[in-house]
């Protein structure tokens, strides 16, 4: 394995880690403020569905970006509806968000363009470009005069032009909101009563402070980060939106979470961990070791292995906010 | 009151035996959904095609979940249709129980062989149709390394990775060809984002023409293979429009003729159960040449992949087929 090998697969392990990573810091907001998420992947997927069919009717990305989180938000909204101000149960809510998703965008798809649940091929505008950073494309290009010629470069530039220039700006916009959230939940007062509301919302309410609005809050942030999380899966990954794309990536994220103890710095690292794990396997579906040939089968499975290991005990207690799942009741 | 019912049941009589009189086919679209623009959407237009010429009506429904099998072919069997159609080798275990429960009904299965007495099997070479695309990627290929995405990793996209394999090593032994399967349940079917990032290590590797057997996974094959700049090949159905100057070609498998042969023969009361193979000799498989790819192949490679065609057909040249000994002798 040389080291332009490590570096593609570096570079393909931030492109798969990013929308993991929306959707997980997305989790990471609600679930702090009490309401456990598990419709992260059919917001992700209403998301994914709603920015692709804009951006193709439109021919503009970015109006495309604004349908997919606005329709994020909505399903957050449904779900904030039925877990905070009806007190229903927030593991149902979710499911109920996913399957709604789910069919939902099939059949609008259906309805709309015709093609069986997808929309168009996007081209052009209606995809986020990748975005190349000052003299990436120079050093690209000298590389590979370089390595064309006789010469045997190291490298090492590639660090700079294959990854870190050349994402589109939803990847960069995600490794943003990492030290954003971070700082959101843990330096302002906002994010100290967010965090507490998720501990002990009696508490909160007994200081004068709303408890349903601050959850309302949380989950009006978690909407907008899979809005984005959906957005750059059809829009940025791949060019439209098929049916189930997101494939368990909403799941995924949850997984991370707990991983990442619902913390946001560790958060990106449990996020680049599994698609690090993701982009080995796509590179190599076969791995010997001493000898002995890893199936393919057991590359695909590592990522909910590890998290079964990990969760089992070998970092410790993942401790979730302590009024997580329960609606709060003011009085009785 | 006794009156009336005499007149409901003399009705429902009536409307049950036009019922039987008129059998209408029925098709069973499968995971992966209509429009797949591959395996599925193939067979759709192969039923939408005899609809066109016969004015007839046919059944359809589309399964939406793997435990839905069993229920949507006994009630497709149960309001009547005849031929029931199912499409993939998924559905054979599900048919090998469920056929004998209706003697009278006759069902159809594409992609498997299902040995009961009411059950006739379509299966196509397409290892012979996957050489001939193979022989074009090699011809195509400067890199000297051309790749292939497979959709679930199960014996028949084995058949077709094997069959392209021995293609490309018929130009040149020396090509390198990368393998990938895109996952082992059947939302490997349907995921174009991997499919795209699989495509992206193959291309870093060296690949410069990819071939998709993925039903929609494939689409995110394509769109890579087009925005990177490389060759690609699709599957089923002719996907050449899809990237014109970027798809090279489309191994089409003519799942839409079996179809329309189905429904026609029964129709016509000339229904054949059994196994019946459509190969390249009967176009059952084929390399997709049209407008928006001819410009890509030379009369060079037109003229090897012709010949390497007949040979096919005259028996000269054998190639592999992976589901008889589940193995591959070329890597």
């Amino acid at each position: 394995m040389d080291f332009l090998t490590i570096i593609q697969i570096l570079d393909s392990t931030i492109r798969l880690a990013t929308p993991l990573l929306l959707a997980c810091l997305a989790g990471l907001f609600s679930e702090r403020s009490g309401i456990i998420d598990i419709g992260l992947e059919g917001k992700m997927l209403v998301s994914a569905f709603f920015s692709a069919a804009v951006a193709a009717m439109t021919g503009s990305v970015w109006i495309g970006l604004c349908a997919g989180i606005v329709s994020a938000v909505l399903f957050s909204l449904i779900h904030g509806l039925a877990s905070i101000t009806f007190k229903g149960d927030q593991l149902i809510s979710g499911v109920a968000i996913n399957f709604l998703a789910s069919g939902m965008t099939v059949l609008i798809a259906q309805d709309w363009f015709s093609q069986g649940g997808r929309t168009p091929s996007l081209s052009g505008d209606a995809r986020f470009d990748s975005l190349d950073w000052p003299g990436a494309v120079a050093m690209r290009d000298a590389f590979r005069a370089e390595r064309a010629g006789d010469g045997d470069p190291t490298g090492l530039s590639a660090i700079y032009w294959d990854m870190i220039s050349g994402h589109t700006i939803l990847v960069y916009v995600a490794l943003l909101a990492v030290p954003v959230s971070w700082y959101v939940l843990f330096r302002t007062r906002f994010g100290l009563r967010l965090r507490a509301v998720g501990e002990n919302p009696a508490a909160v309410d007994t200081a004068g402070v709303s408890v349903v609005r601050l959850r309302y809050a949380s989950i009006l942030i978690a909407g907008l980060l899979t809005g984005l999380a959906g957005a750059y899966l059809s829009t940025g990954l791949a060019a439209g939106f098929v049916k189930d794309m997101t494939a368990g990536r909403g799941f995924i994220a949850l997984a991370a979470l707990i991983f990442a103890k619902w913390r946001p710095w560790y958060a990106l690292w449990a996020c680049l961990l599994f698609g690090l794990l993701e982009a080995v396997g796509n590179r190599y579906q076969n791995i010997e070791l001493v000898g002995f040939e890893l199936p393919v089968q057991f590359m695909q499975a590592l990522p909910y292995i590890l998290t079964v290991v990990i969760l089992a005990g070998f970092v410790g207690r993942a401790i979730p906010p302590r009024a997580g799942g329960k609606p709060y009741v003011k009085e009785r | 009151m006794t009156l009336m019912h005499k007149f409901l049941g003399a009705a429902a009589t009536v409307a049950l035996s036009a019922g039987v009189a008129m059998a209408e086919p029925g098709l069973i679209i499968d995971l992966g959904g209509k429009f797949d623009k591959s395996f599925n959407e193939s067979a759709y237009t192969g039923a939408q095609r005899w609809v066109e010429e016969t004015g007839g009506d046919y059944m359809e429904t589309e399964l939406q979940s793997e435990a839905q099998r069993e229920q949507t072919m006994r009630r497709m069997a149960e309001r009547g249709a005849n031929p029931v159609v199912v499409l993939g080798f998924a559905n054979a275990s599900t048919l090998e129980k469920v056929a004998p429960d209706y003697p009278e009904t006759n069902f159809t299965i594409v992609d498997s062989v299902v040995d009961q007495p009411n059950v006739q099997s379509i299966v196509f070479s397409e290892h012979e149709g996957s050489y001939l695309v193979g022989m074009l990627a090699g011809m195509a290929s400067d890199t000297g390394t051309v790749s292939f995405v497979g959709g679930m990793d199960v014996p028949l996209i084995r058949k077709f990775a094997c069959g392209y394999v021995q293609g490309v090593k018929a130009v040149d032994p020396e090509i390198e060809v990368i393998q990938n399967m895109t996952g082992t349940t059947p939302s490997a079917w349907n995921d174009p984002v991997k499919g795209g990032e699989l495509t992206r290590a193959q291309i870093s590797q060296g690949s410069d023409v990819v071939y998709a057997a993925a039903g929609g996974t494939g689409v995110g094959v394509l769109q890579t293979a087009a925005d990177e700049g490389i060759y690609s090949i699709g599957v089923d159905s002719n996907q050449n429009y899809l990237h014109p100057g970027s798809v090279l070609t489309s191994m089409v498998k003519r799942v839409d003729n079996a179809v329309y042969d189905a429904f026609q023969s029964a129709a016509e009361g000339k229904f054949e159960t059994g196994v019946q193979v459509l190969d390249l000799e009967s176009e059952g498989v084929a390399y997709a040449v049209d407008e928006h790819n001819e410009a890509l192949i030379t009369d060079e490679m037109s003229a090897a992949v012709e010949e390497a065609k007949q040979k096919i057909i005259s028996g000269e040249i054998e190639v592999h087929d992976y589901t008889a000994t589940d193995s591959c002798p070329v890597e």
